[in-house]
């Protein structure tokens, strides 16, 4: 991970893909999403959704998983090179997390994350704050999920 | 049937629902397969970190605040789900051990102009820990359908 003055606003990360499968939606919703259109076929086409879909946190924590994943790419690579790298997280909150549309099984979601702010930590003087936008979009080029973030970045130690 | 209706989600109504016992097992189990920052996953790579010491991703805390929601009331709800999160702010961390309940509170609620049979309510949402404080608070709006009016 790159250290905090090194990151710029527009920064773009691609973060990857999810397709997302029946029986992980039904699992994922089986342990913290229950409603029926997000377990049961036949109950979520006769629902407003018309067939099933992906609780909204699932969508959500598929970008973390992807993130995180890359992220650990990054430091995998630095350390290659000799290179130290900056710490991440953890994230002080998120808003404006919209649901756009429906992720249906099968759908793949393509992530991505701007830097949107970036701006000192008063109360953790060796880190900064990074905000991002993060979003998703389907097979079909159409948004399904936007969020706006803020996150702890590691600030470069000082030389001695 | 639903025994609940957007008619019965008041503005200012406050409910409190939980407990729910927060393991070390199954913060690890979702980090592992959501979010692995060692902050999630191992204590002493967590204790050298801004979380000092194992804490559940702010995600588990979501994803824990809405099983008890929907088994506290939305399963018995005509909830059309959610459109959106206005905001989320993760307090403080989740500690191995926590017994967190949801204290809900009812913020505005209002028809749908667009589409009569539904209604919205803006909700309040707090996740506490043993001792009251704050772990996290969260604030969405509700699609929720409307009690079928008499002929």
């Amino acid at each position: 991970m790159k250290y905090f003055e090194d990151i710029r606003v527009g920064d773009v990360t691609m973060t990857g893909r999810h397709t997302f499968t029946a029986d992980e939606i039904k699992a994922f919703a089986q342990r913290f999403d229950p409603q029926l259109f997000h377990l049961d076929e036949a109950a979520a086409e006769a629902s407003h959704f018309g067939a099933l879909c992906a609780s909204g946190w699932h969508t959500a924590v598929a970008w973390m998983r992807l993130m995180v994943d890359h992220r650990r790419g990054l430091v995998e690579a630095a350390r290659t090179r000799g290179e130290p790298t900056a710490t991440i997280g953890p994230a002080l909150g998120l808003r404006d997390l919209k649901w756009l549309k429906p992720v249906y099984v099968g759908d793949t979601i393509d992530y991505k994350t701007v830097v949107t702010e970036l701006r000192m930590s008063n109360s953790r003087p060796g880190f900064g704050l990074m905000t991002t936008l993060s979003s998703g979009v389907n097979q079909n080029g159409e948004p399904v999920i936007s969020f706006i973030s803020t996150t702890f970045v590691e600030r470069r130690p000082e030389q001695p | 049937m639903p025994k609940l209706h957007w008619e019965d989600f008041q503005p200012g109504a406050v409910a409190i629902y939980g407990p729910r016992l927060v393991t070390r097992e199954e913060i690890v189990a979702f980090a592992a397969e959501f979010d692995p920052q060692p902050m999630h996953l191992d204590e002493a790579a967590a204790s050298a970190t801004l979380l000092g010491g194992l804490g559940a991703s702010g995600w588990h805390t979501c994803c824990l605040m809405m099983r008890i929601i929907a088994d506290g009331f939305l399963l018995e709800s005509s909830s059309m789900g959610a459109p959106g999160i206005e905001e989320v702010r993760w307090v403080k961390p989740l500690r191995p051990g926590t017994r967190i309940r949801v204290r809900a509170t009812v913020l505005d609620a209002r028809a749908s102009k667009s589409r009569p049979e539904m209604g919205l309510a803006k909700m309040n949402f707090e996740v506490l820990d043993d001792a009251d404080a704050l772990v996290m608070t969260l604030i969405t709006t509700f699609m929720l359908g409307r009690r079928e009016v008499a002929p």
